[in-house]
């Protein structure tokens, strides 16, 4: 508990707004892949790449592939701000 | 200390087993040649991949409560990303998603986005900030940051309700490849599988479980890939099944179209549901979109899952974790419908429109129907296809001449044991299919059992009962605990309970309802009271599963329209208002908890559980 006395609430406040927008960006980016590009899969399945339909291929595949960027990427920003505001961890 | 030596090594000591289990295959394949019979193979297959865990597990071994509960915390991410991929996936992702989707098609693909987008709400919402606590269970955070018991109660009740049907279709999935595979009845199956599920997780706790969940997601994921991408090298001459089945969808869409025998024909069949067939009325679509929300909240809220997150170093390894763990599912996932197509084609092209109106005819069909048909798992002419002579007289006796699809049926669990035998490949890469299956069935088995063992030793026993207990006793609690939940699972699915195994689904819904709204807003809304937690968890977990019962057994009315599987859609929203508005109305926590949650949210510093210094510190 020692290290929240040494941590100003202002620089506080801050990380947890940054946190806080960075959250809402990324699952503003999962509700888009995750459901609302599904809802116009028959659009999609107009489009035909490699002889995948576009709107099948976003649900077997596309959404997939952004998810797993989509974690990285948040990670790797929420580190970002973490760091800028020295309260990341020591060590990995 | 040895275990220090073995995380730094990590890299080099399973690149030496993936090397080792690949010479293994190879030298099968080679004593197949030389006539080893198939039954042999089967078995060294089976035990020597239950002795390779069981080793670990063994090495594994710990008297150190932290090493116990959450492997000492020391998993690095990609490592643990392995793990949780292997936790996660179970029989039902290796053996049921790619027949699913050669059922069901499209609207099979609510399951593969709702068990895969669940990961990024993990990721952002609860995982780090869990870390962070240092929690060793999922209740053990409720009851933390809720203050007290019947949080942490409640917590384990719905914990409870979703891991052990979970569990018992986990054995029962052991049980079903083991007697497949070794010839024995299934009833002693099951407890093959068990004891390949205890060697694995009762020396060593969540460390044990950690490190045969890494060297069975390697087994699993080689032995997923390897028959489709023959498979493909095969049909389309580049071994990658994930892109070059976008021409075999193109094949199944004209030959849905041209096939006579998939169309429909006056009196006997309509025609073949399209593959692509998309949900088209506003239901269909509101329940394809339901279904996903209800599978990725559950899938986020499932403790299991969540508890392989606490194991990391620290608060960043567990985001990054949970990328690793998304990309790890993601090559299976991906996979699964290339699966479910190259088996559709096989059956347009190559079964449906045969001639059916002779023996000698009915003998040429491809062979791998008669393998299966002798198993029950494909019929013709309403009849299982156990030899040609079989499916001659069904055929006679209702006057068909050319086989329509209507005539056909295939059970869906067949479309991955099947792939090798459908790609003519030797015995050995079916026994490989085997022991993936096995492995994914082992792993999510001892992810689970660990999470209901853990809730009851560390929660109930530790917490609620007797806080003084000594390191050694709690874990010989820890210990037998384990040993009982495993015992029961496997009794329960020894008597094939099918009424349990068809409850699995519902695990997501009751998960997301109960647990969900009290864990993001335990750490997103400082507001949140206890009472408000508590009733929110008991309105959202009841809701959820008053709908479960009273649509499935009671002739309960659907609420517009939304199918029983996605309850949770009511639920989730009752938990999130009722915690809200009952938050609102008592008084707001104490500042100390307000500290509190300011400190889970900063990845800085010390975990917050209290656990003496002396058991934190590995020795």
């Amino acid at each position: 508990m020692t290290d929240t006395q040494t941590i100003s609430p202002e620089v506080a406040r801050e990380h947890w707004s940054r946190s806080r927008n960075l959250m809402i960006i990324t699952l503003i980016v999962w509700a888009i892949f995750g459901y609302a590009i599904h809802y116009f899969v028959d659009q999609l399945n107009q489009i035909v790449i490699f002889g995948f339909p576009m709107g099948w291929y976003m649900g077997a595949q596309g959404s997939l592939i952004v998810f797993v960027i989509l974690i990285f990427w948040f990670a790797h920003r929420q580190n970002k701000i973490d760091e800028e505001l020295g309260l990341a961890e020591d060590s990995d | 200390m040895a275990s220090g030596d073995f995380t730094s090594n990590l890299g080099r000591v399973y690149s030496m087993y993936t090397g080792g289990f690949a010479a293994f295959v190879i030298l099968l394949a080679v004593l197949e040649q030389v006539g080893l019979p198939d039954a042999v193979i089967g078995y060294l297959f089976v035990f020597f991949t239950i002795a390779v865990y069981a080793g670990i597990g063994i090495i594994s071994r710990t008297m150190q409560v932290s090493e116990y509960y959450v492997a000492g915390r020391r998993v690095p991410a990609f490592y643990n990303g392995m793990a949780t991929a292997a936790d996660w996936m179970s029989a039902a992702s290796f053996i049921a998603m790619a027949g699913g989707l050669y059922a069901r098609g499209y609207d099979y693909m609510a399951f593969i986005l709702g068990w895969t987008g669940g990961y990024v709400l993990v990721a952002t919402l609860i995982a780090p900030y869990l870390r962070k606590f240092g929690a060793y269970t999922v209740p053990d955070f409720l009851g933390s940051r809720y203050g007290g018991n019947i949080a942490r109660f409640i917590g384990i009740v719905v914990l409870f309700c979703c891991s052990f049907t979970y569990i018992v279709g986990q054995i029962t999935g052991t049980g079903l490849i083991a007697s497949r595979f070794l010839g024995i009845p299934f009833e002693v199956a099951v407890f093959v599988g068990l004891v390949g599920i205890l060697v694995c997780s009762m020396m060593g706790g969540m460390r044990a479980v950690t490190w045969t969940q890494v060297a069975q997601y390697i087994v699993l994921i080689i032995a997923y890939l390897i028959p489709v991408v023959i498979l493909s090298a095969q049909q389309t001459g580049v071994p990658l099944p994930q892109i070059m089945y976008g021409q075999v969808l193109q094949q199944i869409q004209e030959l849905e179209q041209t096939a006579p025998a998939l169309q429909a024909v006056e009196g006997v069949q309509e025609a073949a549901r399209p593959f692509l067939q998309t949900p088209q009325t506003f239901t269909e679509r509101f329940n394809f979109i339901a279904l996903i929300i209800c599978l990725m909240i559950g899938t986020a809220s499932l403790p299991h899952v969540l508890m392989r997150f606490f194991t990391t170093p620290s608060v960043k390894a567990a985001r990054r974790s949970v990328g690793w763990a998304l990309f790890f599912i993601f090559l299976l996932y991906f996979t699964a419908p290339a699966y479910a197509s190259f088996a559709k084609l096989e059956v347009y092209q190559n079964v449906l429109g045969s001639d059916v109106s002779t023996l000698e005819a009915i003998q040429q069909l491809p062979q791998w129907i008669f393998i299966y048909g002798g198993v029950e798992l494909v019929s013709i002419c309403g009849q299982h296809a156990v030899d040609a002579q079989t499916v001659f007289a069904a055929c006679q006796a209702a006057g068909i001449e050319t086989l329509l699809y209507s005539q056909f049926s295939i059970a869906a669990d067949t479309v991955v044991i099947a792939t090798p035998e459908i790609a003519g490949l030797p015995y050995v890469i079916a026994g490989l299919v085997a022991a993936g299956g096995l492995a994914a069935a082992l792993s999510t088995a001892d992810g689970l059992l660990l999470a209901i063992a853990n809730a009851l030793s560390h929660d109930i026993y530790y917490r609620m009962i007797d806080p003084k207990a000594s390191t050694a006793r709690r874990l010989v609690v820890a210990r037998i605990l384990l040993i009982i939940v495993a015992v029961l699972g496997a009794i329960v699915a020894g008597t094939r309970p099918g009424g349990i195994l068809a409850l699995v689904a519902w695990a997501f819904s009751l998960a997301a309802a109960g647990l969900f709204p009290a864990l993001v807003m335990g750490v997103w809304w400082k507001r949140t009271t206890s009472v408000g937690a508590i009733c929110g968890m008991l309105a959202g977990f009841g809701v959820t599963l008053f709908y479960l019962v009273g649509t499935r057994y009671f002739d309960m009315p659907l609420w517009f329209g939304v199918s029983n599987i996605s309850a949770g859609l009511f639920g989730i929203p009752v938990g999130f208002i009722v915690t809200y508005v009952v938050s609102l109305m008592t008084p707001a926590p104490s500042q100390e908890m307000q500290d509190f949650v300011d400190e889970l949210r900063i990845p800085r510093g010390p975990t917050l559980m209290a656990e003496t210094k002396s058991t934190q510190k590995a020795s």
